[in-house]
């Protein structure tokens, strides 16, 4: 069964649409990305996938393994098994890091039925994974995101990606903010967990994450519609002439 | 405070409904209704009272009928009929002092449902408790234990008739009888609370708390704690609050007293979740309090620790006078309020003594139709050299029904003294509640989570055994403030 099924996706903000009837499709083991030019609908179309409030669906049908899920909330999508990487990674004052991950652990585990995560294993399971993404323990003990730099907070979503195990993992513009080191580490994170159990949408503008992050396909996104579709040399031939002549020629 | 299992359970029950408010079925013996000096005369005889402490009593009585209910408060306060209320009531098996053995298992069992394990044995290590019912205190745990390093650890009207002389020394010595209209109310019919000596020197080996219950109808709680730390002692001491759920209003006005001598220092926490009435405020307790601290002695420290989730009003100043040189007054406030809710709630620094400090932490969450006031005095006087405040005042609001209000009075009489105060009001982020939702929590945990986040600072300062519960304790008080 395909993990994910985007059929003639409409959808608005308020009175505004974004979308235009969006088909795409994405298997386990794949790595889809999609590019396009600002204001294309590449965060929209992130934010509809995920459920976020005052994004409208008026068109069109997204299955996740099979099952609608326009009619879920955005909590049971993410316990479905669908992880958003955000852009703006959001400050959650007071908040530690480890804690938030224990909360965000424990809601899947109780929708499996299975017990809590037990404290002290699960504070070994973050070290190990946090040390292979360059993130000490110093980092999870401050609040979310508060105080971080641009890397460390890119590094905090993989972290959580790696403990959440997501069937569908979106990545928006996760590049966005990293120096060429930063950018390293953490595409190496989330190269890490690919395999057959997951798929990934990783959304950018620029070509080069996706040098680091080697997409299986690549879509172009304009005018809230893929226009062109293709295998990881699109992504190059963006790279040299840039979207104009590919929205022109749509 | 202490039942996790069984609170875990009421944050998952999606009703909302107040845990605590189960009635228990026991005999009770009451003094009739109404507020006379009859009545003061009939809980005095109740308690074997020496006739000084009626005369008190009396005095206050006097007092108080010449005085106004206070009106300065962000409060709407319904008009109360003193008349209609109970001043005196008690289960009829707890005359007298007991063991523990010889408490009513009706009782016991009351308090293992609200999470407070009489028993020794089954209770946590480390923690006394003074178990309040109504009227009476009904059971005292660990006393034995404690009396072995010189603390006395009993109901306050033990402490009247075993340790007169302290009773006559202190008791109104930081809250006079005329302070104010609570205050003298509470001085007249008081009928129980908790009283502590720590002997010079001494580290009270143990937390201690006292658990207050008002279960019988139209009846008031009126409890008066003292507690006394010699030079170069500690205590920290913590009380909790429930009550049955009702559809008439209860009365609870309460008097904590404080002393700290030289170099003593005394943690006072409060997890206050009194049953906060229906949508409407209906049936929720009325919540005047006056609690003071006096630093008596050179280094002397005292610090107000508060989580206050209940009440349908509350109406409540913990504060510091700080008399000794280079004395500490702390207060940390965490006031939730949801539904009809109306907290009025703050502090006094009263910065007498050279070099003396404050700190002020205090976060209010306001949700639902609810009001939610910060009031605070800072006073530094002419004697306070070099005296120091820091106040931190932050609102957070969830929804757009409810209000949060900041009154700050600062007041400085010394231009050597340094006063600070910092003040912001937010709101939960739509961006905040959908990261944590993408994240799997639902949208209740999303909020408890971003709001003790937002109380992290005043958490801490709580005994960790309660910290744990009074967190779950703001969940469950945010149920269904969203969305």
């Amino acid at each position: 069964m395909n993990l994910l099924e985007i059929k003639n996706l409409h959808a608005s903000i308020g009175d505004t649409k974004i979308l235009h009837g969006i088909d795409l499709t994405i298997n386990r083991g794949e790595v889809h990305a999609i590019m396009g030019p600002n204001g294309s609908g590449k965060s929209t179309l992130s934010y509809v996938l995920s459920g976020r409030d005052g994004y409208e669906v008026t068109e069109g049908e997204i299955l996740l393994d099979g099952e609608s899920v326009l009619e879920m909330e955005a909590d049971e999508r993410a316990r479905a098994g669908m992880f958003l990487a955000f852009q703006y990674p959001v400050e959650l004052p007071g908040v530690t890091g480890m804690s938030f991950l224990r909360a965000a652990v424990n809601a899947r585990r109780r929708e499996a039925g299975e017990d809590e995560v037990d404290q002290l294993e699960f504070v070994k399971l973050v070290r190990a994974a946090a040390a292979d993404l360059g993130v000490d323990n110093e980092m999870l003990k401050r609040a979310v995101n508060v105080g971080f730099s641009g890397g460390e907070k890119k590094r905090y979503e993989i972290l959580q990606m790696a403990l959440l195990k997501p069937s569908l993992a979106v990545l928006d513009e996760t590049d966005s903010g990293l120096d060429v080191d930063a950018l390293k580490i953490v595409s190496d994170g989330v190269n890490a967990q690919r395999g057959d159990d997951c798929g990934m949408l990783v959304i950018t503008h620029y070509q080069r994450l996706l040098s680091h992050i080697v997409p299986d396909f690549v879509h172009i996104l304009a005018g809230g519609r893929i226009i062109k579709s293709g295998d990881k040399s699109l992504a190059l031939e963006v790279e040299e002439n840039g979207y104009a002549g590919l929205v022109n020629a749509a | 405070m202490v039942a996790t299992t069984e609170t875990i359970a009421a944050v998952e029950d999606a009703t909302g409904a107040y845990k605590y408010g189960f009635v228990t079925d026991i005999e009770t013996e009451k003094a009739p209704k109404g507020l006379n000096e009859d009545i003061i005369a009939f809980i005095s005889a109740k308690k074997n009272e020496p006739e000084w402490m009626l005369e008190w009593r009396l005095k206050a009585y006097r007092h108080w009928l010449k005085m106004d209910s206070p009106d300065w408060a962000k409060l709407n306060i319904p008009e109360i009929d003193y008349q209609d209320v109970y001043y005196y009531a008690a289960p009829k098996s707890a005359e007298g002092p007991k063991s523990l053995d010889e408490v009513d298992p009706e009782l016991l069992a009351t308090y293992e449902k609200l999470g407070i394990p009489l028993n020794e044995q089954k209770m946590l290590a480390g923690v006394a408790v003074d178990a309040v019912f109504d009227s009476v205190s009904v059971a005292t745990t660990f006393r034995e234990e404690l009396a072995k390093s010189g603390v006395i650890f009993c109901p306050i009207s033990e402490a009247i008739r075993e340790y007169p002389e302290l009773i006559k020394k202190y008791m109104g010595s930081v809250v006079p009888v005329a302070d104010n209209y609570f205050s003298a109310l509470n001085s007249a019919v008081f009928t129980d609370g908790s009283f502590v000596y720590i002997p010079k020197g001494v580290r009270c080996p143990m937390e201690l708390s006292t658990y207050f219950r008002i279960n019988e109808k139209n009846t008031g709680q009126f409890e008066r704690t003292l507690i006394i730390a010699e030079d170069n002692s500690y205590v920290s001491y913590l009380e909790g609050c429930t009550a049955p759920q009702r559809d008439e209003n209860q009365l609870h006005a309460a008097v904590v007293e404080l002393v700290a001598m030289e170099d003593a220092e005394i943690k006072y926490s409060t997890v206050q979740n009194w049953y906060p009435g229906d949508e409407t405020g209906k049936g929720g307790i009325y919540n005047f309090v006056t609690k003071r601290g006096i630093c008596r002695g050179d280094r002397a420290k005292i610090s107000w620790t508060q989580v206050e989730t209940g009440s349908a009003i509350t109406w409540k100043y913990p504060s510091c006078i700080l008399k000794g040189r280079d004395s500490v007054g702390e207060f940390y406030s965490v006031a939730v309020t949801n539904g009809a809710q109306q907290a009025d709630t703050g502090t006094k620094m009263i910065h007498l003594g050279e070099g003396s400090r404050s700190t002020i932490i205090s976060k209010g969450i306001s949700a639902g139709k609810s009001q939610n006031t910060y009031r605070g005095l800072v006073e530094v006087h002419k004697p306070a050299e070099g005296a120091r405040n820091f106040t931190q005042c932050d609102s957070l609001l969830v929804g757009d029904k409810c209000g949060a209000h900041t009154v700050p009075y600062i007041v400085s009489r010394n231009p050597s003294g340094k006063i600070e105060h910092e003040a912001t009001t937010s709101r939960i982020s739509e961006d905040q509640l959908f990261y944590c939702l993408q994240r799997g929590m639902d949208e209740e945990e999303s909020v408890s989570l971003i709001v003790n986040g937002f109380c992290k600072e005043v958490m801490k300062e709580l005994p960790m055994e309660f910290a744990v519960e009074a967190q779950k304790l703001i969940g469950i008080s945010l149920e269904g403030s969203v969305g």
